[in-house]
């Protein structure tokens, strides 16, 4: 069933694929993140009780489900690369672990900032934002463990293994707000309920987070095609895409 | 050549990281002695006040031991691997996760069970209310296998590089505060006069998973490092 | 809009420090992404322009070598 996959364990095709797939991924990243973003900043109407500091919630939400989804994304190519030993999943760990840690960073950041004038404290030790910082931990430690070995592939090998072992942190932080009652207001969007916003506020939200996906997937797929050149630096195909000649039988 | 079983193997693992460690009776000692360090800095620090003294003592102790995890990490791996034993527990016919959970016995027995012990004398240096000394040193017997055995997966991980250390306290961090929190949170209801049982059976059910999926991440660790 | 005016929306009813701090330092740290990536493609363009060279400067010399032991056999 998994065969048409197979010829993407190759880099060249990897690239391909991902060259293709570019231009799209920015255009509706730039499209989508535009009109919701101005959408929510400018149009949508004030919140009853937060006036007009919610409009970081555009931002906010966003970038923190995506800092949880880059990092599943992450343990499923760090299965991918343990399991099936295929080096494209090892090179999309590196891939997804920088955007991933400043989507987190945005998110605490963001959150940090809204906190302020609604919680009236910048910072609180309480469960999803505890889990969140971990969370960042995790993503500069992958990095770390990832160029810290001599041989790549050992580093990629390393860093997969501790992939694996942080991502029952994600389930942590998505459930500590039904677990903990604490200082993080609860789940906005449920998949079975009628969400608690109204719809001149969600729709520009849904916008941004369509745009943060595209965004995502479009800088990881920037970073992957990256590395795939690096690790293949040495072949004519790689050369060539450089935009150097090369010259067969030298 | 006798045929060993499983758990003769194990076993015989396990006998010979306990005789080895116990002729290096500093390796064990130092990272007790530093707990006991750090416990008596921060009177000093801080002031003598009991009702400081008493707040923060759970969180000082609880810190000095993770800190003094990552003192006695290297001994996890570090010599096994300079000499070759480590690649020959790699081709030993015992299952790799077994003799890395043998393996993080060993280490608790030596630096976490110690650290129980030692705990009600902590308790006094710092001026916690002794009705909470039970709940302390049981947050400790629970949770110090969980700081083993995450302290091994990154031991593993690290072992063949050089200068691991700084590499291994990042790596580590992220999966010392939940245990922070919940054992310090458990000691602090106590305080407060409601019962820690909800939170040291919580506590003693995420011992038990770490106990059954660490030993998986270590051995896949240290197969990654000794190739 | 649901501001009266372009004041109005950079004021954002008092609460304008904190949704410009978040927006721009967001925006920012994206790009620094963007940017980085963009960057790196060019370094590894160099890469192999350097590495080029380098395969032909030793291939030259490893040609130089042939011709020199062929001529002192002579």
């Amino acid at each position: 069933m998994w065969k048409w996959l197979h010829p993407y364990a190759k880099g060249e095709a990897t690239y391909r694929l991902l060259g293709a797939w570019l231009p799209w991924l920015s255009g509706l990243a730039a499209l989508l993140m535009t009109v919701g973003l101005v959408w929510g900043l400018f149009y949508a109407p004030p919140d009853y009780q937060q006036g007009d500091s919610y409009r970081i919630i555009f931002i906010h939400v966003p970038a923190a489900m995506f800092s949880m989804g880059a990092y599943t994304g992450m343990a499923i190519a760090a299965l991918i690369a343990l399991v099936w030993q295929i080096r494209t999943a090892e090179w999309a760990i590196a891939a997804i672990a920088p955007v991933g840690a400043v989507l987190t960073f945005v998110a605490l950041f963001t959150g940090a900032v809204w906190g302020k004038p609604m919680w009236g404290t910048w910072w609180e030790w309480d469960a999803r934002l505890t889990s969140e910082l971990i969370l960042l931990f995790l993503y500069i430690g992958v990095l770390a463990l990832y160029y810290a070995f001599n041989d790549a592939r050992t580093g990629a090998k390393a860093a997969a293994i501790l992939s694996l072992v942080g991502v029952v942190n994600v389930p942590i932080i998505h459930f500590s707000v039904y677990w903990w009652n604490s200082l993080h207001q609860g789940a906005t969007i449920t998949k079975f309920e009628k969400p608690s916003m109204p719809p001149e506020m969600l729709i520009p939200l849904l916008i941004c987070i369509a745009g943060f996906l595209f965004l995502t997937a479009a800088l990881v797929t920037q970073r992957l095609r990256n590395e795939i050149l690096k690790q293949e630096l040495h072949r004519p195909w790689a050369q060539q895409q450089l935009g150097v000649e090369v010259n067969h039988g030298v | 050549m006798n045929n060993a079983s499983t758990w003769q193997l194990i076993s015989c693992i396990m006998r010979r990281d306990l005789a080895v460690a116990l002729r290096r009776r500093s390796d064990i000692i130092n990272p007790l002695l530093f707990v006991v360090i750090v416990v008596t800095l921060f009177p000093l620090a801080v002031g003598p006040g009991p009702d400081i003294l008493g707040r923060i003592a759970t969180g000082v102790i609880w810190v000095a031991a993770l800190l003094s995890a990552l003192l006695g990490s290297e001994r996890l791996f570090r010599d096994d691997f300079l000499d070759g034993s480590l690649e020959q527990l790699v081709l030993l016919p015992a299952p790799l996760p077994a003799l890395a959970l043998g393996k993080i016995i060993v280490h608790w027995l030596l630096s976490g069970l110690p650290l129980v012990i030692l705990a009600p004398l902590c308790a006094l240096l710092l001026k916690l209310p002794m009705d909470a000394w039970g709940v302390l040193m049981l947050t400790l017997l629970v949770g110090t296998p969980m700081l083993s055995a995450m302290t091994a997966v990154g031991a593993a991980l690290t072992v063949s590089l050089g200068r691991g250390g700084a590499l291994l306290s990042l790596l580590l961090l992220p999966l010392f505060i939940p245990l922070l929190i919940f054992a310090a949170a458990a000691v602090e209801s106590t305080l407060v006069g409601t019962s820690a049982y909800g939170q040291v059976l919580l506590l003693a059910g995420l011992m038990l998973l770490t106990l059954t999926l660490a030993p998986l991440a270590v051995a896949a660790a240290i197969r990654v490092s000794v190739n | 809009m649901a501001f009266d005016s372009w004041q109005e929306a950079i004021w954002m009813g008092g609460y304008g420090f904190y949704v410009w701090l978040s927006f721009g330092v967001s925006l920012l740290a994206i790009g620094v992404l963007v940017v980085h990536g963009l960057l790196t493609r060019k370094k590894l363009a160099t890469m192999a322009v350097q590495e080029k060279q380098r395969k032909q400067r030793l291939a030259r010399r490893q040609q130089q070598e042939r011709e020199l032991r062929s001529a002192t056999t002579e």
